[in-house]
């Protein structure tokens, strides 16, 4: 038996990167925001929003990519608004996020139903309207190979392009903060922003550039729920993702490699609470139903309750810039 | 060449210049002209307009009406940008420093040189290399701010105003938070950029430095320019009587003292942050009734900790303090109520967060901590006319103006607030007084005053415990000094051997007399 508990394993592990993609891009997201001294809790609320316009514009054009870019263009709206109220207004940055979610919530309940009657869903999306998984090249020929193979099919292999292009989001966001221009200004504008100020750049600017990345990846995240991992949109089915997320970054001190792996030990988690129920495991043996279950809600407050490790914000955070 | 010079059009002139804020005139026709390759200086008292007309001059705000000129050429300024394009560098009073970044990256922000930052990194080291060569501002690149002194965090403020080839470098209050000795280094660099026909403006409060490094002068009173000087014709007590309009002595004779039994008595005291660092350690002295011990050294070498301490706003870890026979120890704590009730008076460092509450009323705040009291009613309710009526006493007594108890505490001039504060705590006739940054804030007409009530206080017996980052307070009232640095103390002295020099040497670092 390659044993039943290694693939079983593996196949969490595959599941794992499926759970934690949309989590890595809104995490990313997040990023961008919050290292520029914008709170974001209305991650959530465009990620509904994100999935929402997808799963409608991939149902009513037959086109997955026109869906996938309408729901960036939503969300950047989105991030606009919150960015029209917490940079040019200077408004609490938690109480726009929180209208923006509320908003999200509201409005894809209420256009699906006017759209498609089916009490707030999509119609269910075919192939075509679907980002499906990719076969990556000599699959069957490295079946044959213990181990590898099945790592190679499982684990490498089969996934759809959000999953990669959400991988590949890690390093871009880390070359990003560190080493261009807008890294640099981005990072300096989060702790200082009299310091960016004073070395002639403008806040306001750099600030919106920020919270459009963020609604670009929140975009790409709401399109990989509907129209990727699921086949349609069905209300509320973000289910407190964009929270996820944003604790993610913040166990992951706002630092891209440290919160791709948050993202993927949230992931991980919730994946193993479905396929490891009733699996032996070595030396534990067979774990209870309830506390694999429960697990992902317990490492969530216990994570976020600060006993693991001590976060640092950047220091600007929160607080709106006034000359 | 001499034609040459005096010929030249002024590096910077500004023709009525006016700027306000909301019904606040900041700046009201103001009219300046700095020669080119001058160190020109701008005095004035806190709130007198001078930050406010440097940063105009740097775009940092819009002028609302008048004229700026630079080397000649009329300009407008919309932003910090527009004036670094100019050769306009400008040092903050407060350091515009990313604390978690490292000195390079500080240095490079806004200037990168292009998208990635690989060339501009290379071309900001060979910029830091020149500035070192020429002007001795040695730095190193990979250090982050967070873990360098406020001296050198300085020079990499004046080098990210200059790197760019600026001429005109502007500096707000650049020695406050300085030792001595670094205020000297600090000197020097201007004077080499000077003989490199740099312009500079220096604001600043202080008079001596002024009269050091200055070739000429322009006093603010009231966000107008009073007077311009030339610093060879004019004097300290000159300068003082144009920012005040009226005479000052800008020392208070202090007499002698006559210090009697020990009031309050520190020893081996330890102290760490809640972040685990240690910022107070075996420290160890003692105030007698009649004197004034006065703590030197720059801030954030632990003297607001030990204030806060004593004033049982803080826990400690070792040692014990003992008010008035009562020993506080890390076991045996006391609530600052306790220890107020003892007689001790805290006249605390940070008047905005721990004197006052700035949206309460003038009589609500004189009442702070004391509200308690039988005086001011009873039961649950307060007695608001007798309260009022003690606000009207304090207020007459000490000279706060105006003398309104219905007026908000933030709409009260900083000096006036502090007076609030010190009548409030001076009131109760204190054993022990311990005071914190007295006169931080606090305008030249309102710092006598205040100075006058604490050698009163002192000659009536009250034992005072003083600190203050303004080095000529504390050797001007002091009867001892302890010096303090990184949470040390560095030794005491009598003030009748302590010097500026000696004191300077102390606080930066280097102890020498051992503890008497």
């Amino acid at each position: 038996m390659m044993s039943e508990f290694a693939f079983q394993f593996l196949l969490t592990l595959d599941a794992t990167l499926r759970v934690a993609t949309p989590l890595i891009l809104c995490a990313m997201a997040g990023i961008f925001s919050e290292r520029s001294g914008i709170i974001d809790i209305s991650l959530e609320g465009k990620l509904l929003m994100g999935a929402f316009v997808a799963a409608t514009v991939a149902s009513l054009s037959g086109s997955v990519w026109l869906g996938a870019i309408c729901a960036i263009a939503s969300c950047v709206v989105l991030a606009l608004i919150h960015g029209f109220a917490c940079i040019t207004h200077r408004g609490n940055q938690v109480v726009s996020g929180l209208a923006i979610n509320m908003l999200a919530s509201g409005l894809t309940v209420t256009v699906g139903i006017a759209l498609f009657r089916q009490g707030g869903q999509t119609p269910p999306l075919g192939n075509t309207e679907r980002f499906r998984p990719v076969e990556w090249w000599f699959v069957d020929a490295l079946d044959a190979i213990p181990v590898i193979g099945p790592i190679y099919r499982e684990l490498i292999s089969n996934h759809n392009i959000l999953v990669y292009v959400a991988l590949v989001m890690v390093p871009v966001t880390a070359l990003l903060l560190y080493k261009t221009r807008f890294g640099l200004r981005l990072r300096a504008v989060g702790e200082v922003p009299e310091a960016v100020d004073s070395a002639g750049v403008s806040v306001t600017w750099l600030r919106y550039r920020a919270v459009i990345l963020t609604g670009l990846f929140c975009g790409l995240a709401g399109a990989y729920l509907s129209t990727a991992q699921g086949a349609g949109f069905v209300r509320e089915m973000s289910a407190g993702k964009g929270y996820i997320a944003l604790a993610a970054v913040i166990f992951g001190n706002w630092r891209p490699v440290p919160v791709l792996l948050a993202c993927l030990l949230f992931g991980f988690l919730e994946a193993a609470s479905t396929r490891l129920q009733g699996i032996d495991i070595p030396l534990i043996g067979e774990a209870p139903t309830q506390l694999m279950l429960a697990l992902p809600y317990i490492m969530t407050v216990l994570l976020l309750a600060g006993f693991v490790g001590k976060s640092t914000p950047p220091t600007a955070i929160g607080e709106p810039y006034q000359k | 060449m001499q034609d040459d010079k005096t010929s030249a059009a002024p590096a910077i002139e500004l023709i009525d210049i006016c700027k306000s804020f909301g019904p606040v005139r900041a700046n009201r026709d103001v009219s300046l002209r700095v020669e080119p390759g001058t160190i020109h200086g701008i005095v004035g008292e806190n709130g007198a307009g001078k930050s406010t007309l440097m940063n105009v001059l740097y775009g940092h705000y819009q002028a609302d009406s008048g004229e700026m000129r630079v080397a000649g050429q009329a300009v407008i300024l919309r932003s910090s940008a527009d004036a670094i394009g100019l050769g306009i560098g400008m040092v903050h009073q407060h350091f515009m420093l990313v604390s978690n970044m490292t000195v390079l990256e500080n240095v490079m922000l806004g200037s990168e040189g292009g998208p990635l930052l690989r060339s501009g990194k290379r071309e900001t080291l060979n910029t830091l290399k020149r500035l070192a060569d020429d002007y001795g501002m040695e730095v190193d690149a990979d250090a982050v701010i967070a873990d360098l002194p406020v001296g050198i965090r300085q020079r990499i403020e004046i080098i990210k105003a200059i790197k760019g080839g600026a001429r005109i470098l502007i500096l707000d209050e650049p020695t406050g938070v300085l030792t001595p000795g670094e205020a000297d280094k600090l000197f020097e660099v201007l004077r080499a950029l000077q003989r490199n026909g740099v312009t500079v403006l220096l604001i600043t409060h202080k008079l001596d430095e002024i009269m050091a490094i200055t070739d000429a002068v322009s006093v603010m009173r009231h966000g107008e320019i009073v007077g311009h000087r030339r610093t060879q014709d004019t004097s300290p007590a000159e300068l003082a009587r144009l920012m005040v309009g009226r005479d000052v002595l800008l020392s208070v004779d202090r007499g002698s003292a006559n210090p009697g039994e020990v009031l309050l008595q520190v020893s081996e005291l330890a102290c760490t942050s809640s972040r685990g660092r240690q910022v107070l350690s075996d420290i160890s002295f003692d105030v007698r009734s009649g004197e004034i011990f006065g703590i030197a050294g720059v801030s954030g070498n632990g003297q607001t900790e030990l204030l806060e301490v004593i004033a049982g706003m803080r826990k400690f870890e070792a040692g014990s303090v003992a008010l008035l026979g009562e020993t506080i120890t890390p076991g045996a704590p006391k609530t600052p109520a306790q220890i107020r009730d003892l007689r001790v008076a805290h006249i605390p460092e940070d008047r905005h967060q721990f004197g006052l509450i700035l949206s309460f009323d003038a009589k609500g705040n004189a009442i702070l901590g004391y509200h308690q009291s039988a005086d001011y009613g009873s039961g649950y309710f307060l007695d608001e006319d007798a309260v009022a009526t003690h606000c009207n006493k304090l207020m007459s007594d000490h000279d706060v103006r105006p003398g309104n108890p219905a007026l908000a505490a933030r709409n009260f001039s900083g000096g006036n607030q502090q007076k609030l504060v010190i009548a409030r705590e001076t009131d109760t006739d204190p054993k022990i007084l311990i005071v914190g940054q007295p006169t931080r804030g606090v305008d030249v007409g309102a710092i006598e005053f205040i100075h006058r009530q604490l050698l009163a206080l002192r000659d009536a017996g009250c034992a005072i415990l003083l600190v203050s980052a303004e080095l000529d307070e504390i050797i001007g009232l002091s009867d001892r000094i302890m010096v303090m640095n990184g949470g040390r103390q560095m030794g005491i002295l009598d003030s009748a051997d302590a010097g500026r020099d000696r004191l300077g040497t102390m606080m930066a670092g280097i102890a020498e007399a051992a503890t008497p």
